[in-house]
């Protein structure tokens, strides 16, 4: 597959939040604000590209080297955590603004379900280091692309009278429901129609 | 001892009241007998790991207590990919990333850091039951509503003559297809909460 066709395919045709159902926790916990928003969808971008990377070393290298590939879960989530932990002293002692801006949420990243998703859809679609990376990159655009819209639905949604059952969690559901039958207008036909 | 087990089926639902583990919820929630198999997958996951938490708490060290968490949880989860993988090959490739995902499933590390590292064994397989067996029924309801609304079917596993679908007379041949589409989940999904939430304020007058 081109890396044009994996961009669309993981920004659009696959977004991870509105048809594969991996990070929803962020995405209903995290989406109150759009500040917030912005800094968790960068965060998550962040990991999910250097996590591409590192688990398709992990797994080329290590794993099938010494068949290991039934241990794929195990490994593949501890070395995630503590690239996590990583990243975050790195950023730290690197960067204290970018810090300032991402570092409540990288804690946060660990237990989220699209960097553990990503890693173990590359070894599935048997991509190619770089193609991992580009995948990994373009599901986080994806995440930010999805919570960002969310945020910025959501502060207008305080703004209305909505029943009060509905409010708060229920109605973030019903409009990311609204938002997964627009982006369905994104199939593989477009990427036919697009890349011929 | 009681409350321990009914409260993560209605006081504390998981999926319903604190909300965790949403992505395999809507993920797998397509076809009755997924949630089924995800259920059984969970509530093995959760037991274990909290029986082996529980008898490990005093050994941990604080500090690193999360990553040995995960560990556990990671092997137990590792053990029912194998066993799904050999026994359910069919189950296993329509429940697909969702198998691994258990180990990032919120519910299970909850559990483990909100329960079973300050109780004893005993109350936390009690804790693990209850709260596997509110997620289970949970995500029936979710995956029942799905498929009965958006295939017209109720799929569940094959016996002899019976190869496992039950078609639902109307709605099979004009299934209303969106709920079965991910944008069907999170609709259900939100309603549902809606109906929970005036269903709890009523109850309280």
């Amino acid at each position: 597959m081109s890396y044009i066709a994996i961009v669309i395919t993981f920004v659009f045709i696959n977004n991870f939040i509105l048809t594969q159902f991996l990070g929803l926790c962020p995405f209903i916990g995290v989406s109150k604000n759009t500040e917030s928003a912005i800094g968790m969808g960068f965060a998550v971008t962040f990991v999910m590209a250097i996590a591409s990377v590192v688990t398709w070393l992990v797994y080329y290298y290590v794993l099938i080297p010494l068949g290991l590939t039934y241990l794929q879960t195990i490994t593949f989530i501890l070395v995630i955590a503590s690239l996590v932990q990583l990243v975050e002293m790195i950023v730290q002692k690197i960067s204290p603004p970018l810090y300032k801006a991402l570092g409540i949420f990288l804690p946060l990243i660990t237990t989220n379900c699209a960097v553990l998703g990503i890693a173990l859809i590359n070894v599935t679609n048997s991509y190619g280091l770089l193609e991992s990376f580009v995948a990994g990159i373009s599901a986080g655009l994806g995440f930010l692309l999805a919570i960002v819209l969310m945020a910025n639905i959501r502060e207008r949604l305080d703004l209305e009278d909505v029943p009060k059952p509905l409010q708060g969690v229920p109605v973030a559901f019903i409009s990311g429901g609204l938002m997964a039958l627009a982006f369905m207008a994104f199939d593989k036909a477009l990427l036919t129609n697009l890349l011929g | 001892m009681l409350k321990e087990f009914t409260k993560g089926i209605f006081k504390e639902n998981p999926i319903f009241v604190i909300l965790l583990g949403l992505c395999p919820t809507l993920g797998v929630s397509t076809m009755v007998i997924n949630a089924l198999g995800m259920g059984a997958g969970v509530i093995f996951v959760l037991t274990f790991s909290n029986i082996f938490v529980a008898l490990l708490k005093d050994f941990i060290p604080t500090k690193v207590r999360i990553p040995s968490y995960i560990v556990i949880i990671a092997s137990f989860v590792t053990i029912v990919e194998m066993v799904m993988h050999a026994y359910m090959p069919s189950l296993f490739a329509s429940l697909g990333v969702f198998v691994p995902l258990i180990v990032v499933n919120c519910i299970i590390l909850g559990r483990a850091e909100g329960f079973a590292n300050q109780n004893g064994v005993l109350v936390s397989i009690l804790d693990a039951l209850g709260m596997g067996i509110g997620f289970t029924l949970s995500l029936l309801l979710i995956s029942l509503i799905r498929e009965v609304l958006g295939s017209g079917t109720i799929t569940l596993f094959a016996m002899g003559s019976f190869d496992g679908v039950i078609e639902i007379p109307l709605l099979f041949n004009a299934p209303m297809r969106i709920i079965s589409l991910s944008a069907g989940a999170l609709l259900v999904m939100g309603y549902l909460k809606a109906f929970f939430n005036w269903y709890s304020s009523r109850a309280r007058g």
